[in-house]
């Protein structure tokens, strides 16, 4: 046990970072050490190139939206406390853990896991997916074989099918809406973080 | 009204007893219909005829060749030969009985909503086997198991395993295996030795049953039945993972099941004395090899289903047989091999499904699914009538109430404890854990089917020598479980407030996040730096893109097997219904009927000449008659026919239908209903273009000619001036119509009707037209023909939404119109502005001796 308490010391502000992230000690070292793996060159903070050395992700069709997620705009870097805070949207969802009433939303929440996705779509970060945003990701995830008027037609119907205000874009509530019904808890969680 | 019905109902119920009592009285005793139909056997001389008749007395399963009559005086005529085909029939006739027992269990949801199914059809099969036993005083007929196994099994299981959401299967896969290995292992040696420990207290009293005994009893009671489950959860509809994990369990625990129970039989054969560690690990090792061996199997025969519906093109009417028949050999093999066949015919279905969904045209996925739902529901529905009708035998019941009462009670004890156990354990590390009332459910829906009692009739009398206790202990559990814990399972599930199956409609932007989230996912763990679930699933996804599908998928299927495209292609053919259904509300039935717009055109073009020419005919040559006859005839085909929009909203279906019968006795025959060939793989409506170039021409040349002499004042026409009636039926705001009607009469051709009294007015039409059509003419390229017959036919028909053509001459309104078109779906992407849009007369005109208008440039639509 003290080469964990050892680990967390060397961590600021730890504790803080368990309270909002809802992560046990033993996650938080565990994403610790892979934290300073993936920081080859120990600076303390991971940069885009670190990110893309992952040959897995590399495979990712959306693997650079994905990066992108965790720089904040502007930043170049992002420490580890960012990087636990975004990875805590993935933690499932406890039902045991009493709820606080006055306690601020969970990271891991079900908005905050849709705000998440949301922003992947879109980049230019104005609170909507236009039908460009939504095309490139489609072209991304739908491979070679969909021809670009296929693909066309499918971003139009997309938006048409969730675009409420008929502003031809996806705000965040019409996101929101069009995905009601799918159990964003279950999708978006990763079990190891539990 | 709900009393009609009921009386209905009830009188249908006493019929329908009556029939089956008939069917099985001439089932089971055929002795007596002999003789009645006796006077049937002209030519056959007497002694024949009565060793016939007591052939049929003396042995039922008629082992005489049917050629009784050895020596014979005359020539016979008719001759009576039940014993040719005795088994057949008797064969469909059960099956005959069984659906229509399905079918009286079908009659009345009120008790369906209350007693499932299948406890239904066991009762029924109750009352059956008391008509055959009345009938009979012996059990005639009851559930073979070598039936059971070889031809009513096989089919449930591959349905079940064909439509088994895969990816649902596969995600639970591990829950499934443990729930169905080690759980089954456990209800079998638990309730084996509890069984053995409560005899050798002396609960039971003396029985001729030694602890392996005890234990092979244990192992055949603890086949969770997937077809008493299926049943069960399908009216159920609990939440998906729920329903998996027992669906899944029960499918996979029937063959472990019965590897167990092979093994502990031939443990009984061996005897006790011999058995030492040696043989034990032989069983063990023997139990993986058999359920492994088996699976292996029904992969490789999924393997070889998927390559050969590669290259079933060419024979698609009997593409869906060839998964029907390969399922079945992957069954049979593993039979051959002593390998688990329920096993291995679970996995062919599984694995298979996908590929050959992709592989298959559409209308052949259709055939196969229906044809395995059509077959497992036939055998699901024999089974438990058989089930039914087994039970009423005299020799099974050797009632020992210790033994019958404790088996039950450990049956549910020792399957609660299991499921409860194994779940605790699964939720320490599944991401959702199994909720304490899903673990409820599962546990209770342990029911107990054919398959247990297929493996007690199995049994051998000389080595156990209670095997009828088993066998009506069996019986008795099954019909506990299916029937009492079926009633009580949709209360349970409400009561215990289940979570429910929700029912998601299938979107485009479901899809597609579903997929970037598993994106997302994927990418958390890879930056996490751990494997997970989806690390699996992607690298699977990955390997079977790049080597499975390439193996065993056709390449233009691989192109479209993308979810995201699937769903897209689903979106738009359900549109697509849509638009033809409300259509077809609007009571627009030909322009259903024919797929292109040409031929919608053409027919409905056609149609409206005709009706001219009909009406016109009878008002011009039947002087003699009045108006009264002549009027009626008129107001139905016309308006019927008639494209014209407003009109068709008030137009009823019948009133349609007797139009297009009318039609049809006057109209050209030759080109549709004529047509000699029939293939029964394509249905093509398409007509042949030469004589619908030649039907033009002729139409539109003597239109000119009338246009023509109309113009100089030569029309002939006087008669029409009792049209008004029929004209302002067909014009919405009454609006005075064209009074003068003509027609070229004499000639054999179509009719023509322009305005005569005034050229003018017609320019003036014309003039409405040409303004109306350009940018009017919005086509939908969904229904753009293979051919471009006649563009100057196609006028599109929303032009009359325009309300500046009210005043419709009949010869305008001949002029080809879609009758309703879906302005409101705005779904239906992408409709397309046309701007070739071109009134028929003026093309006539220019073109007249053209050979063919449509090759004009700038007519022709672009093909999607």
């Amino acid at each position: 046990m003290g080469s964990t308490n050892s680990t967390l010391l060397k961590i600021p502000n730890v504790e803080v970072l368990m309270q909002e992230t809802g992560f046990s000690p033993a996650h938080i070292i565990r994403l610790h050490d892979r934290f300073k793996a993936l920081d080859k060159e120990g600076r303390g903070h991971l940069c885009p190139h670190d990110f893309g050395a992952i040959k897995e992700l590399a495979m990712n069709p959306i693997g650079d939206r994905i990066i992108g997620a965790f720089f904040s705009p502007g930043k170049e870097t992002v420490d580890f406390h960012t990087f636990v805070k975004i990875l805590a949207h993935f933690r499932p969802v406890d039902k045991d853990r009493p709820k606080e009433p006055n306690s601020p939303e969970p990271i891991n929440s079900r908005s905050n896991k849709l705000k998440f996705a949301f922003q992947l779509y879109d980049q230019d970060k104005d609170g909507k997916i236009s039908r460009d945003e939504l095309l490139q990701v489609l072209r991304a995830m739908l491979g070679m074989q969909v021809t670009d008027e296929q693909l066309e037609s499918i971003a139009d119907r997309t938006i048409q099918e969730a675009d409420l205000d008929r502003d031809d874009t996806i705000s965040f509530e019409e996101f929101r809406k069009s995905l009601e019904k799918i159990n964003i808890d279950h999708k978006m969680s990763i079990r190891f973080l539990r | 009204m709900f009393f009609d019905q009921q009386k209905s109902v009830m009188a249908f119920l006493q019929h329908f007893a009556l029939l089956l009592a008939l069917i099985i009285v001439f089932s089971t005793s055929c002795k007596a219909v002999t003789l009645e139909v006796g006077s049937v056997e002209v030519g056959y001389n007497d002694s024949s005829k009565s060793s016939a008749t007591e052939d049929t007395s003396t042995s039922i399963n008629g082992s005489t060749d049917g050629h009784a009559p050895s020596v014979i005086s005359t020539l016979p005529i008719v001759t009576w030969k039940w014993h040719h085909i005795e088994t057949p029939y008797l064969v469909a006739l059960w099956i005959l009985t069984c659906w229509l027992c399905k079918l009286v269990c079908e009659l009345n949801h009120n008790v369906t909503s209350v007693i499932p199914e299948s406890g239904l059809l066991i009762i029924l099969g109750f009352i059956l086997g008391g008509i055959i036993w009345g009938a009979d005083k012996a059990q005639t007929f009851k559930l073979i198991p070598t039936n059971f196994f070889y031809y009513l099994l096989p089919q449930i299981i591959l349905d079940a395993s064909y439509c088994m959401p895969n990816k649902l299967f596969f995600s639970n896969l591990g829950a499934i295996l443990i729930h169905a290995i080690i759980g089954t292992c456990w209800n079998a040696a638990t309730v084996g030795t509890a069984l053995w420990a409560c005899y050798e207290g002396g609960a039971m009293g003396t029985l001729n049953i030694g602890p392996l005994q005890f234990l092979l009893f244990g192992a055949l009671i603890s086949a969770v039945d997937p077809v008493a489950v299926i049943a069960v959860f399908e009216e159920v509809h609990v939440n998906e993972v729920l329903y998996i994990l027992v669906f899944g369990e029960s499918l996979l625990n029937d063959g472990v099941t019965v590897v167990l129970y092979n093994v502990f039989d031939a443990f009984v054969s061996l005897g006790g004395l011999k058995i030492n560690a040696a043989e034990i690990v032989k069983g063990i090792v023997s139990f993986f090899v058999v359920a492994f061996g088996g699976s292996f199997l029904g992969v490789v025969f999924a393997i070889l289903i998927s390559m050969l519906t590669r290259v079933t093109k060419n024979v698609q009417v009997i593409e869906a047989g060839f998964i029907v028949v390969l399922g079945y050999l992957s069954y049979l093999t593993a039979e051959m091999l002593s390998l688990s066949a329920i096993l291995s015919i679970t996995f062919c279905g599984v694995c298979c499904q996908k590929y050959i969904n992709a592989n298959m045209d559409e209308k052949s996925v259709t055939t196969l699914r229906y044809t395995l739902k059509v077959m497992a529901n036939g055998s699901e529905t024999m089974i438990f009538v058989f089930l039914g009708v087994s039970a009423i035998d005299k020799n099974i019941w050797v009632w020992n109430t210790g033994f019958i009462l404790l088996t039950i009670f450990f049956v549910v004890v020792f399957r609660f404890i299991g499921v409860f156990f194994l779940n605790w354990v699964l939720n320490q590390s599944r991401l959702i854990p199994i909720d304490i009332t899903d673990q409820f459910v599962m546990a209770y829906g342990g029911l107990r089917g054919a398959v247990a009692y297929g493996l007690a009739a199995l049994l051998d009398e000389k080595k156990i020598p209670e095997k009828n206790l088993m066998l009506g202990t069996t019986l008795i559990v099954v019909y506990f479980t299916v029937i009492l814990q079926g009633i009580t399972m949709k209360p349970l599930v409400q009561w215990l407030k289940v979570k429910k199956a929700t029912h998601s409609d299938l979107t485009l932007n479901g899809k597609m996040n579903n997929r970037a989230f598993e994106h997302i996912l994927t990418a958390m763990e890879d930056i996490c730096g751990r494997m997970g679930d989806n690390w699996w699933t992607r690298h699977w996804s990955y390997f079977e893109d790049k080597y499975v599908c390439r193996l065993l998928m056709k390449s233009d299927a691989r192109k479209h097997k993308d979810p995201i495209f699937g769903a897209f292609h689903k979106l738009n053919l359900e549109d697509a219904t849509k638009y033809v259904i409300e259509g077809e509300r609007k009571g627009s039935l030909a322009f259903i009927r024919n797929y292109d717009s040409a031929s919608v055109d053409f027919k409905k073009k056609l149609a409206l000449e005709y009706a001219d020419f009909i009406t016109a005919d009878v008002s011009e040559y039947d002087f003699g008659i009045d108006n009264v006859p002549v009027t009626s005839v008129m107001k139905n085909p016309i308006p019927s026919v008639s494209l014209d929009i407003h009109e068709q909203d008030r137009k009823s279906m019948p009133d349609d239908l007797s139009a297009h019968h009318l039609l049809d006795q006057h109209l050209y025959k030759s080109r549709r209903n004529n047509c000699p060939t029939y293939s029964r793989s394509h249905y093509n409506t398409s007509e042949n273009p030469d004589e619908m170039q030649e039907i033009f021409q002729r139409t539109m040349r003597s239109r000119l000619e009338s246009f023509k002499s109309a113009k100089m004042g030569v029309n002939p026409a006087k008669k029409l001036s009792k049209y008004p009636k029929k004209d302002s039926a067909h014009k919405p705001n009454g609006k005075p119509a064209d009074p003068h009607r003509t027609h070229p009469y004499g000639d054999e051709d179509f009719g023509f009707s322009a305005d005569s009294a005034s050229s003018s007015e017609i320019a003036d039409h014309f003039h409405g037209r040409s303004t109306n059509t350009p940018g009017a003419g919005v086509d939908n390229p969904a229904f753009i023909p293979e051919m471009d017959i006649s563009p100057p036919m196609r006028n599109p028909p929303w032009q009359t939404e325009t309300g500046n053509k009210t005043a419709v001459a009949p010869s305008q309104r001949a002029q080809g119109r879609l009758p309703w078109m879906p302005t409101n779906l705005r779904h239906l992407a992408p409709l397309r502005m046309s701007t070739h849009s071109t009134d028929a007369f003026v093309m006539a005109d220019a073109s007249l001796d053209e050979e063919a208008p449509e090759k004009k440039p700038g007519t022709h639509h672009t093909r999607l």
